[in-house]
């Protein structure tokens, strides 16, 4: 950490509800250790939780990648799964793709995206069909730090 | 700031330092030291969770004895509804409350009917939808504290109003004042206790105001007295004042059931009540406007300091329930009570888990910790006194703790120095060098 970072990568297993969401679990117990404001601490762990469970249900798993420093916690996840076509059409709230027996277990209700647009302060996505997809989120821990668009 | 209060100790003679408790602790307090298991205080939340695992009774709750009533002239009982449960030898809910009285207190004000008031006012409340969603009760005092240390988020949840036992008291004060003509410093109210959260709640209130109750005996230490109360019997008083609906708060449920709404969950045990809490949080959890949340598996029921078998309480306490549903008594929800029933003071945020004030040394306390953890077994088993290898790790970058408290890594420290012995062994200085060989050479160098 000589550098003021905390840098910290995580494997998404595929198809596995029962772990899914431990990235995103330790990520906020961390940030709960630092001390960081509990209002982050959420953003955080809300937005990362959405994009992991993304990587296992639509994607067959995935990296987490994950930097923490004194003003930001950037999240990294990569997947190489079947990409989204239409990335707008993606972000609707309700949209969704998945099938009737992940609905059946309370998933797929098309929120995903449109929450981590919510609660991430900066939200990338780039993605191509038979590739993968990247999602990165920013959340700022210091207020000052927000951007003005 | 006063210094932190909680009703949970430890009996240091009957402690065997076994890792029982440590393992069960929702907050991580526990740490086995020289044999002995430690609370960490500011950690504790006085969920009894430790009193009930402790297979040698050696975690205990401070509680008041019941010689404490004779500080008091007017002496008051003012049992958890959880009481009617452990009796299953009485008639009715007046045997108890008579036998009760029997044990040296002037009156008994049932809790029950407070809760009652509790009820309406909280329906009002849910009514109106002026609230952060969902409102979570806040019945249980180890439940608010729960979320005072890890649940930072949900402190706006909180229904902000007082508890039944608070408002009990209140209300027998108010009543014995203006019946009787005593003054309030002279009525001593005691609160008949099914766990440790309650009596905290009392000497270190949450919202940080005094409590209206002057003591409380734990259901346990006046278990007996009661039990031979209620044989000894002449006339049975009519004390009870409250409907089922306030009887039924002993159970978990019977708050939320009476609300009038079917958007309510109701949890118990502290474990479950901490995963629906983190569905909370995370705003997993939709359509629900009331949570409650009981530490108890069982609710009140189940708590620490009963006698009675939560399930066989639960049998028993549904005969009395049946009973005041038959006399159909009901607090009317238009009722008058003048009493302001509102939280005054303010429920903050104590981040126990915080490694550092200063964020970067955080970090740095943060990194030394993960390289720490890596370097231990994983096995999470407890020998070196810390509820997890994790934990260790946090204790050792805190100061609290050594890596070699860990058995395994005191082998690996053990076996490297006998190592080096040996190595250092084999560097014998010539004059003290016995080996054969060299004695051989050195006769051959006599030969010469
Ligand atoms: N990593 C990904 N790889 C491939 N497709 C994805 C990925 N993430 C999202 N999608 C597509 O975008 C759609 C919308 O995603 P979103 O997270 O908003 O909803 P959902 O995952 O279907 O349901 P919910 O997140 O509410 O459980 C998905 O149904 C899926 O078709
Ligand atoms: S009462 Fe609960 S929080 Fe306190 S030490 Fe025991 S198990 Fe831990
Ligand atoms: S559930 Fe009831 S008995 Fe148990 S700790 Fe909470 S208030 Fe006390
Ligand atoms: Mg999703």
């Amino acid at each position: 950490m000589s550098d003021g970072i905390i840098r910290k990568s995580f494997v998404i297993p595929a198809n596995d509800f029962t772990i899914a969401g431990e990235a995103s679990s330790s990520v906020k117990k961390m940030l709960i250790q630092l001390g960081a404001d509990p209002q982050k601490v959420k953003k955080t762990a809300i937005s990362m939780y959405e994009a992991e469970l993304n990587a296992v249900i639509h994607a067959n798993g995935g990296v987490a990648e994950v930097e923490i420093d004194r003003h930001k916690v950037f999240i990294r996840i990569k997947d190489e799964g079947p990409g989204i076509p239409d990335l707008e059409l993606a972000m609707q709230e309700g949209y969704t793709t998945a099938p009737d027996s992940i609905r059946e277990m309370g998933f797929g209700a098309g929120m995903g995206l449109p929450n981590m647009k919510r609660y991430a302060d900066k939200l990338e996505i780039t993605t191509e069909v038979g590739k993968g997809t990247v999602v990165e989120i920013t959340v700022f821990l210091t207020d000052n730090e927000k951007e003005d668009h | 700031m006063s210094p932190y209060f909680h009703s949970v100790t430890l009996d240091e003679a009957k402690c065997k330092g076994c890792t029982n408790c440590i393992k069960r602790c929702p907050t991580e307090a526990i740490r086995v030291r020289k044999s002995k298991a430690r609370i960490i205080n500011e950690r504790c939340i006085d969920c009894g969770e430790c009193i009930r695992v402790c297979p040698y009774h050696a975690k205990k709750a401070i509680t008041d004895p019941v010689s404490i009533i004779d500080d008091y002239k007017y002496k008051v009982a003012i049992p958890a509804p959880t009481l009617y449960g452990q009796l299953k030898s009485a008639q009715s809910r007046d045997h108890i409350l008579t036998a009760l009285k029997m044990c040296g207190f002037d009156d008994v004000f049932e809790v029950a009917r407070a809760a009652e008031i509790i009820t309406n006012e909280t329906k009002k409340i849910l009514e109106e939808q002026k609230f952060q969603k969902p409102l979570i009760s806040s019945a249980c005092p180890a439940v608010v504290r729960l979320i005072q240390v890890r649940f930072p988020n949900l402190i706006d949840n909180i229904l902000k109003l007082k508890s039944p036992m608070e408002v009990a008291a209140k209300i027998a004060k108010d009543e014995i004042t203006r019946d009787k003509k005593i003054r309030q410093e002279d009525i001593g109210v005691f609160f008949i206790t099914p766990c440790a959260a309650k009596v905290t709640s009392i000497k270190a209130p949450l919202d940080k105001e005094k409590s209206f109750v002057d003591g409380a005996i734990s259901i346990s230490d006046i278990y007996l007295k009661v039990l031979s109360s209620l044989g000894k019997i002449d006339k049975v008083e009519k004390l009870s004042r409250a409907g089922f609906v306030g009887v039924r708060w002993a159970n978990s449920g019977g708050e939320s059931t009476a609300l009038g709404t079917d958007k309510f969950l109701a949890v118990d045990g502290i474990h479950n009540v901490i995963a629906i809490l983190e569905e909370i949080e995370d705003e997993k959890l939709e359509d629900i406007d009331f949570v409650e949340a009981l530490a108890c598996q069982g609710g009140c029921l189940g708590g620490p300091l009963t006698v009675e078998n939560m399930y066989v309480a639960k049998t028993v306490i549904k005969k009395f329930i049946d009973e005041a549903k038959e006399t159909g008594f009901e607090t009317a929800s238009n009722e008058n009570y003048h009493y302001d029933i509102a939280w005054t003071g303010k429920v903050e945020y104590r981040p126990i888990m915080k490694l550092d004030k200063d964020f970067d040394i955080a970090m740095k306390k943060l990194e030394t910790l993960h390289l720490i953890n890596n370097g231990l077994p994983g096995l999470d088993c407890g020998a070196c006194g810390a509820p997890s290898c994790r934990s260790l790790a946090e204790d050792i970058v805190r100061g609290n703790a050594n890596e070699t408290d860990c058995i395994f890594k005191l082998r690996e420290k053990v076996r490297s120095l006998a190592i080096q012995m040996m190595e250092l062994e084999a560097k014998m200085p010539p004059v003290l060098d016995k080996d054969e060989t060299s004695e051989i050479k050195s006769k051959k160098r006599g030969d010469i």
